[in-house]
């Protein structure tokens, strides 16, 4: 059994444990076996924290790699913050000797040195290489057929190409592939690689132009007819579900398009119930969707 | 035509050491020739046109590059679009000089708050970092939710290791994070 240490990060286990509970019961499905990282903190946020001190941003960072290295296993995560933060940090790390030792001068003090040892990895990865689609299609109890998805990859899984090597950050593939493999239909839409508007530190700043941008993307999407739009990105997820009510309040534009992370989809198709997996515990209800699918 | 005053650039007004500040800073992270890169652009405006937040605010990557180069530290620092930028990598990854756009605004962002230009939205996220581990701290209605789901009331993290949270804070300290960001302890 393929054994990863599960790095919560803030937004999912905090705000939404529905895309944990998806993505602990779908791997379990897969055998993928999955080990609490006790003592970890936020990443920290990669536009947030390292946009106030990026030492302090790489330090942190660093702290959590530590806890992984400790236990042996690499990282995987639901979360592009918290990919960009910790591979990131993983890839500078060993690659620039400077870096690496001031960390290690500060991590010291906690009697932790950064080896090097590890590779972080996105749950997406997970999916996509290690369990492949053949197998996820194989899973699938009850084919999303007919349902239109509008994947939104969001930056940080992407881009740095450099530094992410997961290839075209302007026409990827990987997620639209994941999703298919469900039986739904990844629609293509108007600026479908343009940001969600969270990253940052904008949400928190800037709400107006945040969720301005999110008003933007909700559009382009109700205007293929999508009925969902499926992330592999908590915060992007948050952006989305919990920005629908926020842009109704702040301008009356009611969009009422569900919001799923991948594992919520795959776990639909897997013919796990919409409780189990949170659905109706979010700012916008999946009725729509189910709706759709129960009429098939 | 003559020129108004404000058409003057005068040498004295630049700071031309400037360029230097952010690509030593920036090396120190990101490594010299990433950092470096800041002065390869050769202002063709890809960046601006490429940008989500510029086609909403008066946020213009170009000029703050530009603004670098030529030594408008003020202008660079000072410039609340600054923090338009969501970070989406998009501008770097067209660039066709090869200029880590994405890497110079955070270095620029890291000056400008050094020079104490952070608004208080943001000092109240460093805050929830600095007291509990957690940019989003968990709340009472997550955690019943949580059990409901068949998840641990309380996630393995910060949240529940005291000694974590006491390592992670001890670290801040010693950055100095706490006092960059103007952290009070007890305060709210």
């Amino acid at each position: 059994m393929k054994q990863y240490v599960f790095f919560l990060g803030c937004i999912m286990p905090n705000r939404y444990p529905g895309i944990e509970s998806a993505t602990r019961r779908t791997l379990k499905e897969f055998g993928v076996e999955l080990l609490d990282m006790d003592g970890a903190s936020c990443c920290p946020a990669p536009g947030v924290f390292g946009s106030f001190d990026l030492k302090t941003w790489a330090v942190l960072a660093a702290r959590n790699l530590c806890i992984a290295e400790e236990l042996g296993r690499d990282i995987t995560l639901c979360c592009n913050g918290c990919y960009a933060t910790l591979q990131e940090a993983n890839h500078l790390l060993k690659t620039n000797k400077e870096l690496l030792e001031e960390v290690n001068k500060q991590l010291a003090s906690i009697d932790k040195e950064f080896k090097g040892k590890i590779n972080v990895r996105h749950v997406m990865e997970i999916f996509h290489g290690d369990i492949g689609l053949e197998s996820i299609s194989k899973s699938i109890k009850r084919p999303l057929k007919g349902i239109n998805i509008a994947v939104h990859d969001g930056c940080h899984f992407l881009k740095p190409r450099e530094v992410r090597e997961h290839g075209s950050s302007e026409r990827p593939k990987i997620l639209d592939e994941l999703v298919e493999a469900t039986g739904a239909k990844s629609v293509e839409y108007k600026d479908k690689m343009m940001c969600c508007g969270a990253g940052g530190a904008v949400r928190s700043g800037h709400l107006d132009t945040s969720l301005d941008m999110t008003r933007e993307k909700l559009a382009n999407m109700i205007a293929v007819n999508a009925d969902s739009v499926v992330s592999p990105c908590a915060f992007c997820h948050l952006q989305f579900d919990r920005g629908q009510a926020e842009i109704k309040s702040h301008w009356n534009i009611e969009f009422n398009l569900p919001v799923l992370f991948y594992t919520q989809l795959l776990g639909l198709a897997m013919g796990l119930d919409a409780e189990s997996l949170g659905l109706r515990n979010q700012s916008v209800p999946p009725d729509k969707i189910l709706k759709k699918l129960s009429s098939k | 035509m003559s020129l108004t005053k404000n058409q003057v650039i005068r040498f004295s007004d630049l700071n031309v050491k400037f360029v230097n500040e952010v690509v030593e800073y920036g090396a120190k992270i990101f490594g010299k020739d990433a950092a470096n890169t800041v002065r390869y652009c050769v202002q063709c405006g890809t960046c601006t046109a490429s940008c989500p937040a510029g086609r909403r605010t008066s946020f213009r990557t170009r000029q703050i590059i530009r603004d670098t180069q030529l030594g408008f530290k003020e202008g660079a620092l000072t410039n609340d679009d600054l923090w338009a930028c969501t970070t989406c990598y998009t501008c770097q990854e067209r660039c066709p000089r090869g200029v880590k756009t994405t890497d110079i605004i955070r270095t620029l962002r890291n000056l400008a708050v050094r020079e104490g230009h952070i608004i208080p939205e943001h000092k109240k996220v460093a805050g929830y970092l600095i007291r509990t581990g957690h940019a989003v701290p968990i709340d009472e209605k997550t955690k019943k939710l949580r059990v409901k789901l068949g998840l641990s009331k309380i996630p393995p993290t910060t949240h529940k290791f005291a000694e974590s949270l006491g390592d992670f804070q001890k670290l801040v300290k010693k950055l100095g994070f706490d006092q960059l960001v103007g952290f009070k302890e007890g305060t709210r």
